[in-house]
């Protein structure tokens, strides 16, 4: 997922990001490099790699109230590397970065957090796991038994979450190519998560159950040049399949298109360039800019043509990095909820 | 024929070169002040920037150690795990330079030097120190140095890590506490003890009077611009006046009107981009010059690491080559309309002897006295920015109108007047010449008013300023203590090692229902020597001191309309008279200020916990504070620093608008040449029969450069009361209306005879040429004029 965020990181404004990529070839500037075979060990896999440049711990959840009222959380976890090698304290080129967001209906409340490695402000260890930003963390005994928080100035939340069923690997063994030209990225996901919790509002706290995704990637790569941005789809169908895919928009119009399709099992197949088909039905105006809200997806093979809808249309982030992301519902052959995040509409 | 009628158009330049330069030098100039003042305002404001940079430091609430004066990373990220949302500093003194280090991922957007880190390009330089370049010749060279030249003097920004390495030392110096924190975070106390929360400081802030000084300069740019539209009008309007036999003869000879029209529109346009573009040269190489720190010589000493010398921005040379096309377009409309209206046989005789004649001077005097009538009413009634500039223009525009018929009335009046035949020729000759230089005296007269009101401004400013600084920073030292204890201890110490100890209890209170700040002070010579009223009984000082009488600042005189000889309420049975108002520039809050027997008495709970201390050796107080009472170092400021520090950038950019005001004159005294160049040709015919009568051409020159003389004394004396009517809107109507406070006006007489001295050279300087020309001129060429009459 998230191939988009490989190029938010180069867009950072104040992280040699720019500097730190764009002359970057298959060897240079010493990070290390997705390899096709690598696999996975765990539990060590679930903590930080900072020999790559970018990783992330990415989770999305989809709620509900006891009075039926739909909401959505993120909390995005990030570490970005300013250069390979290591140094302790303040000097660290560790960055890490997060960002916090709770959609209603009608509200969307967001917030972001910065820290630096190497004294202890940010980080995440395997085992037993932990990932925190300040205040902001989640964390359990194990990966698949999590606590999660967050706030900011005017919301909060806190959840605890059980994962129902196994982790789904992306491509080939996890490794998710991102572009024709074959970049890639290490990248798995634990999209059987059932949550409840709290969430903290300006009207007071509300108790909230549903089920949650999280998404981890890692990479040292960018895409082209010439990709603008992407859309990004988590959908969870009443059948109890699932569904990632996403495109990466390209400057002369073309797309590129993959994904993976989930049973409810937790088997997987991953859609090869080509076989989904993203079109946009209905854009909406927000923060000066024009997003697809109202999106058809098909995947004959599987036979699904869905409408997906924004629960929010106003769902936008305005953090340093501006994007759209929020909850979705789903209708058509397969209805269901989800999550869409869609950046580079400028 | 196009090729051949262009020729014929061009030829006129050929033939008079010296009206090319003119056209072409006076768009050059006007669009060089432009850009100029462009510059000049740009760093004006960048100066200002850097120095609110080391003056709102203290806008932040801070949290800083009990005792010693550091603070642990542990304590950093045990409030950051909290919810804390805090960003640390750490400072250390190498030398002179004050050397910053903060973390640029946590510090709070607009935070002193974050600006630095995000300026270069879009990359992270968390190795680099920014200091500016005075500063930068300081420091070390084992430290990777970037010029930032809107650093203040004196302070050096690194990131964290940068200064703890070179510092060898671990621990924070403060934490900013941000202004967004959190829904829910635990109290202080339960995450780290040994810290405290100091309040904003709210002595420092200057923002608003720096707003007021930017209003003012942008106001001085518009004059430049009006100045410089004069100048490009007159220019061309002479070359216009000397063209009428050509396009005569041009439409005789069958070229079509509309062509014509083209014609000279198409070769005025190229004049003005040629014009223009020199011009914006010329103000980039006068903005370099008059920036002495900007000055090119940086790039030499610090090779490619050099960012920020003055750069060549698009915006000035646009809004340059945008006015001189606008001036051009604006001079060339009316008199491509007069072409067009020209019947094909009318004389081709230059009509610049009958300009502003009968009809046309009576609708100039209407307009004039008009303009000046409606700049007296708004001077009355203005209330808003807007109104303010309309009141400007009004004042401006109507004197300017009004002047070359005022001129005219006191040549009628000295020729009536004169005794001696030649003196009365004189001044009619002098009369007569007056229309073709009208153009030329308004530009002077415009630059002269706003030389003598900026002059005005900034002199107050200044003035106001450092009364301000002196008054609110007198004390060398501000300290801080937590409870009464250590106040009564504090001030035990210092009162018997012979300081003047100056408790600054505080409290809020209401005043008629709103809110306020009571302050009490220990009436003594700081008080009485510093501080400057804007309104006062005499020495109002005493009657603080015995508790019969308070002072309050002017926000609170303003909101509540309670002036000196109005009492306020403090207590149900107290009320005292207000016995002076004080300038609080820059404070949005009202104040007011009674002894500190009288405030112990209201507030018998609230005990001093900041003082002021006077001494000539503050870092020596430091270190005994520390050592005998134990104070930590964050508590104990160095206002002597920073009032130094601030001083020195705002003199930077008074010295810049004292130059400026020499170029101004400058540019006014080449349209007065260009207009007398222009005329001394016309003017042959004239002086002839004068020299046939007798009169050597020595004794005419002589009377050419006196009537330079006289004419510049005439400008002057009109200027004065132009200038301080301009300088009284912009301190008294223009910044109340835009700030709600009102910079007192101070004269500065010597100020004032220095700028008629210039003037008068300006003068002197413009006809020496014309003059000489006269002196040379051989007497063929005036007998000429003879056998031409017919």
């Amino acid at each position: 997922m998230n191939v988009r965020f490989l190029l938010l990181l180069l867009w950072m404004p104040f992280c040699a990001m720019a500097q730190g990529f764009s002359g970057l070839g298959a060897s240079s500037d010493g990070f290390a490099m997705p390899q096709p075979q690598a696999g996975f060990a765990f539990p060590n896999d679930h903590g930080p790699h900072p020999d790559f440049s970018i990783e992330w711990w990415y989770l999305t959840a989809n709620l509900e109230s006891q009075d039926g009222t739909e909401y959505g959380i993120q909390w995005t976890l990030f570490r970005t590397a300013l250069s390979p090698e290591n140094a302790p304290g303040w000097a660290s080129p560790q960055v890490w970065f997060a960002h916090a967001a709770v959609t209603t209906p009608n509200q969307h409340f967001t917030a972001e957090r910065f820290a630096r490695g190497g004294i202890g402000q940010a980080g995440v260890q395997a085992d037993p796991f932990h990932a925190w930003i300040d205040e902001w963390s989640l964390s359990g005994p194990s990966f698949r038994a999590l606590d999660l928080h967050a706030q900011g100035a005017d919301f909060g939340y806190a959840m605890t979450l059980n994962a129902q069923g196994p982790l789904v690997f992306h491509g080939a063994q996890g490794f998710s190519v991102k572009s024709p030209n074959g970049q890639a990225s290490h990248y798995y996901s634990q999209p059987f998560f059932d949550i409840k919790g709290t969430l903290n509002l300006p009207e007071g706290p509300k108790k909230v159950t549903g089920t949650a995704w999280l998404d981890r990637e890692w990479s040292s790569q960018p895409l082209d040049d010439t990709q603008l941005g992407w859309d990004w789809f988590s959908l969870s169908f009443e059948s109890g399949s699932k569904l990632m895919g996403f495109q990466v928009r390209d400057s002369d119009g073309g797309t590129f298109t993959s994904g993976t399709w989930i049973e409810k099992t937790g088997q997987s197949v991953t859609l090869p360039h080509g076989s989904l088909t993203l079109t946009p039905k209905a854009w909406h105006s927000v923060a000066g800019r024009d997003v697809p809200v109202t999106w058809n997806l098909q995947l004959p093979e599987y036979g699904m043509d869905v409408i997906v809808d924004a629960v929010n249309p106003n769902a936008w982030m305005g953090v340093s990095i501006p994007y759209w992301e929020g909850p979705v519902s789903v209708r058509g052959s397969h209805p269901g909820k989800g999550y869409l995040e869609m950046t580079g509409y400028e | 024929m196009m090729a051949p009628a262009l020729w014929a158009l061009m030829s006129h330049w050929w033939r008079n070169p010296i009206q090319f330069f003119a056209v072409i030098g006076g768009l050059a100039l006007a669009t060089a002040l432009w850009c100029g003042v462009q510059a000049i305002n740009a760093e004006a404001r960048a100066s200002y920037d850097a120095a609110a940079g080391v003056l709102g430091e203290g806008q932040y609430d801070q949290l800083v150690p009990r005792t010693g004066d550091t603070i642990s990373v542990e304590d950093y990220i045990a409030l950051r795990r909290a919810g804390w949302l805090v960003t640390p500093v750490v400072e250390h003194r190498f030398g002179a330079v004050r050397l910053l280090g903060i973390d640029p991922l946590t510090a709070p957007a607009g935070f002193a030097g974050l600006s630095a880190f995000q300026d270069q390009s879009n990359s992270f330089q968390r190795h680099s120190v920014f200091a500016n370049a005075k500063t930068a010749e300081t420091l070390s060279d084992e430290l990777d140095i970037v010029v930032q030249l809107d650093v203040a003097d004196g302070l050096a920004i690194a990131d964290i890590s940068v200064v703890q390495s070179f510092a060898k030392a671990k621990g924070l110096s403060r934490l900013i506490i941000l202004p967004n924190q959190p829904m829910t975070q635990p109290l202080l106390e339960e995450i780290a003890p040994g810290l405290k929360r100091l309040a904003a400081n709210q002595t420092a802030d200057v923002e608003q009077l720096t707003d007021s000084f930017h209003l003012s300069l942008t106001a001085f740019g518009m004059l430049s611009f009006v100045v410089g539209l004069f100048i490009v009008h007159s220019a061309i309007g002479l070359a216009f006046e000397q063209r009428r036999g050509l396009v005569r003869t041009m439409r005789s000879l069958g070229v079509p009107m509309r062509r014509l029209l083209v014609l000279v529109a198409v070769e005025m346009g190229v004049i003005a981009l040629i014009g223009g573009t020199l011009g914006v040269l010329l103000g980039y190489l006068i903005a370099a010059t008059l920036l002495p720190d900007v000055a090119g010589t940086l790039q030499g000493l610090y090779g490619a690491q050099v960012s920020g010398v003055l750069e060549f921005r698009a915006s000035w040379a646009a809004s340059g080559i945008a006015l001189a096309l606008a001036g051009t377009a604006f001079a060339v409309s009316g008199r491509l309309l007069q072409i067009a209206q020209m019947p094909l046989l009318a004389s081709g005789k230059s009509r610049a002897w009958v300009m502003a004649r009968g009809q046309r001077s009576k609708i100039q005097g209407f307009l004039a006295v008009a303009l000046l009538i409606s700049a007296a009413i708004l001077a009355g009634i203005t209330n808003t920015l807007f109104l303010g500039f309309g009141l400007l223009a009004c004042l401006l525009v109507g004197a300017a109108l009004a002047f070359p018929l005022l001129v005219s009335k006191a040549t009628q009046v000295f020729e009536r007047r004169s005794k001696n035949a030649t003196v009365a020729w004189f001044w009619a000759d002098t009369r007569q010449q007056i229309p073709g230089l009208s153009l030329a005296l308004m530009a002077l007269l415009l630059a002269v008013s706003a030389n003598i009101g900026v002059a005005t401004m900034v002199s107050s400013f200044r003035l106001t300023f450092v009364g301000f600084l002196d008054q609110r920073l007198a004390p060398e030292l501000y300290l801080q203590v937590d409870t009464k204890d250590e106040s009564a201890a504090l001030d035990k110490y210092l009162t018997d090692r012979g300081f003047e100890s100056l408790p600054l209890p505080r409290a809020d209170i209401d005043v008629q229902g709103e809110p306020a700040r009571l302050l009490g002070v220990r009436v003594g010579p700081t008080y009485r020597q510093n501080w400057v009223f804007l309104d006062q009984i005499p020495d109002p000082w005493t009657d603080v001191k015995m508790g019969k009488g308070l002072i309050v600042n002017e926000q609170l005189a303003r909101r509540q309309g309670l002036w000196v000889g109005h009492s306020v309420t403090l207590r149900q049975d107290l009320a005292l008279p207000i016995v002076a108002v004080v300038g609080d520039y820059g404070n949005p809050s009202s104040q007011a200020i009674v002894s500190e027997s009288l405030f112990a008495d209201l507030h018998p709970q609230t005990p001093p916990l900041q003082f002021g201390v006077r001494t000539n050796d503050p870092q020596s107080l430091r270190t005994a504070l520390v050592q005998d009472l134990g104070l930590a170092h964050n508590a104990m400021i160095n206002q002597a620093q920073i009032k130094s520090a601030s001083l020195e950038i705002f003199e930077r950019t008074f010295m810049v608008t004292a130059a400026l005001n020499v170029l101004t004159l400058g540019v006014a005294g080449f349209a007065i040449l260009m207009s007398l160049l222009t005329l001394a040709d016309i003017r042959v015919p004239q002086l002839a029969p004068v020299w046939a009568m007798g009169m050597t051409r020595r004794r005419l020159a002589l009377l050419e450069l006196a009537r330079a003389v006289s004419l510049a004394a005439l400008v002057f004396a009109a200027a004065l009361p132009v200038g301080l009517a301009l300088a009284w809107v912009l301190l008294t109507v223009v910044n109340v209306a835009a700030f709600g406070w009102q910079l007192p006006m101070f004269l500065f007489p010597a100020e004032y005879a220095g700028l008629a001295a210039y003037t008068l050279i300006a003068a002197v300087l413009a006809a020496l040429w014309p003059v000489g020309r006269l002196l040379n001129t051989p007497p063929a060429a005036l007998l000429q004029v003879f056998s031409n009459e017919r």
